[in-house]
């Protein structure tokens, strides 16, 4: 049992961390790509080195570290009070980079019936729309998709499994 | 194929264990393993292993053992081992009723499979009334190839079991379902289509994002389903035969829940707009003109029509919780069907138009249910924790659904009364589930 745990741990951790990863917009060219013009160039590696120490400074816009899943209790599509941040700051960098592009994915557990399922996975992601578009998201920044019980974290039918998957993640798209 | 009855079982025995419930475990398919677990009292008959007449020794398939398995699996026959047969004809001009009624079997079978050319057999069968000393079946098929005997030797299960039973036979229906195997990367998500028995498992369509929702033609040519591929849900119906596919609809937001008109013209689907409120259209196929039937913001889906034409049943929890509503398909004011229970969901009618199965809440566990629509009792038929998918047999008789074992997903059938059920288990592993049982075959 505690292997399955292990690996459904490690699955989480994975998924959140391929989610952050998409997350995060590729940086912006950096002045690597003007590099010293001699000859001999193309020995330098590209990305080891600005001969001038250059560095990326400012905020990220897309601030990594930010959590891209929020969970739901059972029968609810009501954004739990602890996760309203999470949707407040998500909404911030949606409002402040309008040509940010974000995609809400509604998951269930597996209890019920799957097409009924569908649409509490998009209830969950209509709840977070609306509070994003509330706090000055563009209605054009976000879609929704609901994979129901589809696409299932933990695989196992504990209650723990369950409150693992009944979720919406936001996926970056742009 | 190769039949194995744990034990050596006579039909006494067999109707004991039957009686206690005890589940027998028949090998009876390379893909499936298949559980039988009856209450009925089923009839003893005896089907003789099949003379063959043609290249080498050995006959291409065993018919007879197919049509055994068959009318085994029904839950309602006990065909009889061989080594109880005290004599084996190919021929009904061979059989001696007096041995037969010794044996006591109520029936007998037997048959011929000839080779007529390289690939061109004849199958040909005969089935006897033992106490009336009477053929009751003769039956000839002459244009049999490797490719089409085991359906062949389906189609002679199935007019032996509607001369005994009265009740057409399912034995040359086909399933569709979905299969899910891997996790997280290796996810993979199958389409896929078998004889009703396990075999012939072809995959239909494959992909990393999900599929849903498979619904056959009335016409049993084409399979209508939702997937997801980019993230996205899209109706598609592809044709079985040339494996070509079209998409139907992929509107922003919902595209869900498909299911074919009994003409074959329409589909009664789900769409859920950008705003996601799901309710019920219903989409020309040709035209691609959408009329929508509900307008409630609460969630309505899994449409599905009844047989007539004149309805469409679905989904709606705009009471609360799931329930079973139904609407006229030219559009007008919703009426509730069910009213037992918290959670009554996917609603599909038996092609006789006489009974509703859907998923109901039964003391916390979700379970395939069936509503006689006259009486409007319902009775639960399944008895897991997490039953889903109901689907009638094209006879009305009988209904396939999906339920867990383990962490997996399997179909078991059960008998609309209640008294036979049985495992399919696919043995290639995955999550199985979805199953929808294919019209009647045209013959």
């Amino acid at each position: 049992m505690s292997n399955i745990k292990l690996i459904t741990a490690a699955a989480l951790v994975l998924f959140l961390a391929g989610c952050s990863q998409e997350t995060i917009p590729d940086p912006e060219p950096s002045d690597e790509v003007f590099g010293p013009a001699d000859s001999d160039a193309s020995t330098n590696s590209m990305g080891s080195g600005d001969p001038y120490g250059g560095e990326e400074f400012g905020a990220d816009p897309s601030a990594g570290e930010l959590d891209t899943v929020i969970y739901f209790e059972f029968d609810s599509s009501e954004v739990r009070p602890q996760d309203q941040d999470i949707v407040g700051r998500h909404a911030m960098q949606l409002a402040e980079n309008p040509r940010l592009r974000v995609r809400l994915e509604g998951h269930a557990d597996e209890r019920g019936s799957r097409e009924y399922n569908i649409g509490l996975g998009e209830r969950r992601a209509q709840a977070v729309r609306r509070m994003l578009m509330i706090q000055g998201v563009s209605a054009d920044q976000i879609s929704t998709v609901s994979f129901g019980e589809e696409r299932p974290v933990a695989f196992g039918s504990s209650e723990s499994d369950y409150a693992q998957n009944r979720r919406v993640e936001f996926k970056y798209t742009n | 194929m190769k039949t194995e009855v744990t034990g050596d079982i006579v039909p006494n025995k067999l109707r004991t264990l039957v009686l206690l419930g005890v589940l027998l475990h028949v090998t009876a398919a390379a893909e499936l393993v298949i559980d039988v677990q009856g209450v009925a009292q089923p009839t003893p008959v005896a089907i003789v292993p099949f003379g063959w007449e043609g290249d080498g020794g050995v006959m291409p398939i065993g018919v007879a053992d197919i049509i055994t398995a068959d009318l085994r699996r029904s839950g309602r026959f006990a065909p009889i081992a061989e080594e109880k047969m005290l004599q084996k004809p190919t021929d009904g001009a061979d059989v001696d009723f007096q041995d037969w009624s010794f044996v006591g079997v109520e029936a007998v079978v037997v048959g011929k499979l000839l080779q007529t050319g390289a690939d061109e057999f004849t199958l040909q069968f005969q089935l006897f009334d033992v106490f009336g000393r009477r053929q009751l079946v003769g039956y000839r098929m002459p244009n049999v190839s490797r490719a089409t005997m085991r359906g062949a030797a389906h189609r002679a299960a199935d007019m032996i079991y509607e001369k005994l039973t009265g009740i057409k036979g399912v034995f040359g229906t086909r399933v569709a379902y979905v299969r899910a195997t891997g996790q997280a990367e290796d996810r993979l998500y199958s389409l896929m289509i078998s004889d009703q028995d396990g075999f012939n498992e072809h995959t239909i369509m494959e992909s990393k994002d999900p599929i849903m929702s498979p619904a056959w033609s009335p016409d049993s040519r084409q399979l209508a389903y939702v997937s997801f591929e980019g993230n996205q849900s899209s109706i598609w119906v592809q044709t079985l035969r040339t494996g070509n596919r079209f998409q139907v609809s992929a509107r922003p937001g919902i595209n869900g829940a498909p299911s074919f008109s009994p003409d074959g013209r329409q589909l009664v689907l789900t769409l859920g707009g950008v705003d996601g409120n799901l309710d019920i259209h219903v989409l020309d196929i040709n035209s691609r003109q959408t009329t929508r039937l509900t307008t409630h913001r609460a969630i309505d889906t899994e449409g599905s029509w009844s047989p007539d034409g004149k309805y469409i049943y679905f989904t709606s929890d705009r009471s609360g919780g799931p329930q079973v509503y139904r609407v006229p398909a030219t559009g007008g004011t919703p009426e509730r069907v069910t009213f037992e229970g918290s959670y009554n969901a996917r609603p599909r009618l038996s092609p006789d138009g006489t009974k509703l199965a859907l998923v109901h809440n039964d003391r916390g566990n979700y379970r395939i249910a069936v509503m006689d629509l006259e009486r409007r009792d319902l009775i639960v038929l399944s008895n897991g924790r997490q039953d889903e998918s109901p689907s009638f047999a094209p006879n009305s008789d009988s209904l396939i659904y999906a339920t867990r074992q383990g962490r997996n997903g399997v179909l078991e059938t059960v008998s609309a009364d209640g008294l036979i059920r049985q495992k399919l288990a696919a043995r290639t592993g995955g999550d199985v589930r979805e199953p929808v049982w294919s019209p009647f075959p045209r013959y």
